[in-house]
């Protein structure tokens, strides 16, 4: 099949006006009428929840944490882009359209991009008046700082916490909802499953993780905001609860899942240090604005203590390779160069998986005190975990997976291909081509949340009728049962091994063969090894307790198993993709250089899969994608 | 890195299971114990251990491990958060133990926050207080430009200095009488120290403080104990800004 995206037409600075204008709209008295299930409360879902309550919908909002103010959106540490253009240097709506087109290494929609670029200044007005303390200069004005893969000032910030601020920002507005009675929330609670009646959303069957309840909620509409799906490499930058669950079951149940292999790796965050490892942290982007990355010349001198190596013994690797960039180059483009020297046998510190982040330089530039001040809490992060001290040496970094700019396919209205299913923020696929540029994710997370669903949503129900379902139809009883159903057979297995060792091995066959580089035989390695860890879980895996309880085990035992079915998808649509783009590197198609190949010819398209079943051959829909604004290049950051 | 050896600890972890069940202290043998672990990733695998054991493993929050959601919560030797400066338990490392060390690990204990299982509680109340008031009423869209309003400088760092606050509830669970006096006064002052939160802030500080007291958190004696447990070093001078924003409120 080949998918329309819906985007409309014409001239592209004008879409989004002409597309609110031709939406049907709900009137005032009518929205109350209207029940919409938003399940998670990151930057996307919280600015939904509480924007849709506003405009008089009932919402439901369901998050798995004790309060909705933890999502992981809380992590982001550098910041938002916006096109204010403030710092008068050159930046307009136009430019962020482009930049992220093209750090999406042409694997987007334009017409979505612009929209995003568009609202992008509303967010930025929307928070201010929510009362999030942007970092201002001594004249009172909004400050700005750089970013990656920009050569204008555009992103906006809060010390090192702006995802922090700006997701109290969306919660404050939620609060105020739910206080108001427009919203209800339900904490500690996590969507095991989706209710499709004849062929449209019309609501969730979700477990109380406090009491083990089950039980569905019913809808005129849902919207998952549920977050990426990076977590299924084990070590990630992502919260220990962040899974791929909610959009599972929706795919299950026949969303499509788009491009499920671009996934980000972000190029600065501290290495592994052992086996027991339960997460990697990831250091600011930001730290590239003054850090200096490098490896020694010489495999002999990796084991020095990094202050013994000589200057002209260092590889500035970064600077040498992409000169107009330098220490700025995109994400993807900065992960893979660090992997390269380490592959090379010249990595540092345990392992060898590991560079260096230099700021001696830096240091001797802007004094010890300037640093400290941009950077402080950076380096005291650092030193907790590491216990080294950066400011006498330099840091060791490895990339780490991140973010998934892959996930469910949505129409220029965030509907996916079931009526009444609406993706948002990470979940869905839809702005960030094959590579996501730094400070871009919270901006798409709180546009989707305030200033696209808003109105979309209107659009899907003005054409349907309130309250046309009921919780005693047969699909919701069915839904519940096989939730059931799910979790005794976890309990009956009784098995050897615990859930955390089959999720570790899932992780490392990820890590190592559908991680930074991908090839044809490592990833049809892994798509023998997937469903033999698959096997071994269900034959053998030890889920302790009970399911009538608060039981973490249970819950990571759920997500653990999706990803294991996950992790197959997200093989086979890397092993499809022949062709290298923004984090999707094949090894068999780069240029002589070690750059990624595009091939335009045959894979400009979304990649979206039909379920068929698990261990069954999903079938592969695509959605051309047409460039009609930004001419298709090769990208170069040189 | 560090070159220290591995280490044997003696953990002593509240165990309870549920908010009406009696609780206990259980003793457990952390073995070889990494220093370059979390405090958490240690519990991990004590827990891996407690699985093979056939023992229920023990329940706790957590989330991000990186210090930001606020969702771990665990008093260790009777500080929460362990103690060190800024830190909260996720970020904890074990190089801060030495071998042969007993721990006691214990939930947030205060009237308002009841234990849920083991080290989990419900903090739900500080939402409600939150829900009361901790927000401008400002609508989605139809909002002035960011550059309107001019902020000076201080008075950002000061409202960014009070947004801090990741919401664990330390701050509770270290005062002697259950306060939420620090979580309330950082949002009270947060937005009243700004010009798109002042037209709210009389409201805002009475009915965020009578949100806390129906809470049944308790009243602020200035023990500071807030200040020391908080793992951002959220200041108490912003429980004397509430204080001066509530008698204003009283005067209006």
């Amino acid at each position: 099949m080949i998918l329309d995206g819906k985007c409309p037409t014409g001239p592209i600075e004008k879409t989004w006006d002409k597309h609110r204008f031709d939406l049907k709209l709900v009137n005032p008295a009518n929205k109350r009428k209207y029940k919409v299930i938003v399940v998670g409360t990151g930057l996307a879902g919280g600015a939904a929840a509480a924007s849709m309550g506003e405009l008089g919908y009932q919402v439901e909002a369901f998050c798995y944490q004790d309060s909705p103010r933890r999502a992981h959106s809380i992590a982001a540490q550098g910041g938002i882009n916006a096109a204010k253009a403030y710092p008068n240097d050159g930046d307009s709506i136009y430019r962020l359209f482009y930049d992220t087109i093209k750090g999406g290494d042409f694997r987007a929609r334009e017409a979505d991009v612009w929209r995003l670029a568009q609202v992008s200044n509303n967010i930025i007005d929307q928070c201010v008046a929510q009362g999030v303390p942007f970092a201002r200069d001594y004249a009172g004005y909004l400050d700005n700082r750089s970013f990656g893969g920009a050569q204008v000032s555009r992103t906006f910030y809060a010390r090192g916490q702006t995802g922090q601020q700006l997701l109290l920002g969306a919660y404050s507005a939620l609060s105020r909802q739910i206080k108001a009675g427009t919203v209800k929330m339900y904490n500690r609670t996590e969507m095991l499953d989706l209710i499709v009646i004849d062929g449209v959303a019309k609501g969730i069957t979700i477990r109380d993780l406090t009491t083990g309840e089950i039980r569905v909620h019913m809808g005129d509409a849902v919207c998952l905001a549920t977050g990426g799906y990076v977590n299924v490499f084990y070590l990630s930058t992502n919260a220990m609860g962040c899974s791929v669950t909610a959009n599972w079951k929706a795919h299950k149940k026949g969303a499509f899942f788009a491009n499920p292999c671009y996934t980000q790796i972000h190029p600065t965050c501290i290495p592994q240090h052992g086996e027991h490892q339960s997460k990697l942290t990831l250091m600011s982007e930001s730290l590239r604005n003054d850090g200096r990355c490098w490896v020694p010349k010489k495999k002999e001198d990796c084991g020095k203590h990094p202050n013994e190596v000589p200057e002209e013994e260092r590889d500035y690797y970064l600077e040498r390779k992409y000169p107009s960039f330098g220490n700025l180059a995109p994400r993807d483009i900065a992960s893979r160069a660090a992997k390269e020297q380490c592959d090379d046998g010249r990595g540092v510190g345990p392992g060898g998986r590991g560079v260096y982040l230099d700021f001696a330089t830096a240091i001797k530039r802007v004094g010890e005190h300037t640093i400290k001040e941009r950077y402080g809490n950076l380096f005291e992060m650092y030193e907790k975990i590491t216990d080294e001290d950066a400011y006498k040496r330099p840091m060791r970094m490895y990339p780490a997976p991140h973010y998934s700019m892959g996930g469910l396919w949505v129409d220029y209205n965030l509907m996916s291909n079931i009526p009444g299913l609406f993706v948002l923020g990470e979940a869905n696929f839809s702005v960030h081509g094959a590579n996501r540029l730094g400070a871009s994710a919270l901006m798409q997370g709180l546009a989707d949340g305030y200033f696209v669903i808003p109105y979309t949503i209107g659009g899907y129900l003005a054409g349907i009728k309130p309250g046309d379902y009921s919780a005693e139809h047969a699909e919701c009883k069915k839904s519940v049962e096989e939730v059931k159903a799910g979790i005794d057979k976890l309990f009956s297995i009784k098995g050897k091994k615990t859930v955390s060792e089959i999720y570790r091995a899932l992780g490392k066959v990820m890590w190592e063969n559908v991680g930074m580089a991908r090839s044809d035989e490592s990833l049809k390695l892994a798509l023998k090894e997937i469903p033999k860890l698959r096997d071994e879980f269900w034959n053998n895996v030890n889920v302790t307790g009970e399911g009538g309880d608060f039981n973490q085990q249970l819950e990571n035992a759920g997500r653990v198993a999706d990803f294991l079915e996950f992790a197959e998808l997200m093989t086979k649509d890397a092993l499809v993709r022949e062709e290298s783009c923004g984090g999707h590197f094949r090894v068999e198609h780069q240029m002589p250089d070690g750059e990624a190949k595009r091939n335009d010819v045959d894979f400009c398209h979304v990649a979206a899969w039909e379920f068929k079943g698990v261990g069954n051959e999903p079938e592969l829909h695509k959605e051309p994608l047409k460039f009609d604004n930004v001419h298709l290049a090769v990208r170069s950051y040189k | 890195m560090s070159d220290h050896n591995t280490m044997n600890l003696t953990l002593h972890v509240w165990r309870q299971k549920g908010p009406n069940a009696p609780g206990k202290l259980e003793t457990y043998e952390a073995k070889n114990v990494s220093p370059d672990m979390s405090f958490l990733e240690m519990i991990d695998e004590v827990n891996e251990d407690l699985i093979k054991k056939g023992v229920e493993p023990i329940a706790f929050d957590h989330d991000c491990r990186e210090g930001i959601c606020g969702m771990c919560s665990q008093v260790i030797n009777g500080v929460p958060h362990g103690g060190q400066d800024r830190t909260t338990v996720c970020q904890l490392h074990m190089r801060t133990f030495k071998d042969g060390d007993n721990i006691f690990i214990e939930p947030w204990r205060a009237k308002a926050f009841p234990i849920v299982k083991d080290l989990v509680v419900d903090r739900s109340a500080l939402d409600t207080i939150i829900q009361a008031g901790g927000y401008t009423s400002c609508h989605t869209g139809g909002v002035a430009d960011g550059n309107t309003i001019l902020i000076p400088k201080p008075e950002a760092d000061y409202a960014m200095d009070a947004a801090e606050c990741i919401g664990c509830g330390a701050c509770v669970a270290g005062c002697p009488n259950g306060s939420a006096m620090l979580f309330t006064s950082a949002k009270v002052s947060q937005l009243a120290v700004l010009p798109q939160g002042k037209v709210e802030a009389a409201t805002r500080v009475n009915a965020m403080t009578e949100a806390l007291q129906q809470c049944g958190f308790g009243n602020c004696s200035n023990h500071y104990e807030c200040q020391a447990a908080c793992p951002k070093g959220i200041n108490v001078k912003f429980i004397a800004k509430l204080n001066r924003e509530y008698l204003k409120a009283v005067f209006e």
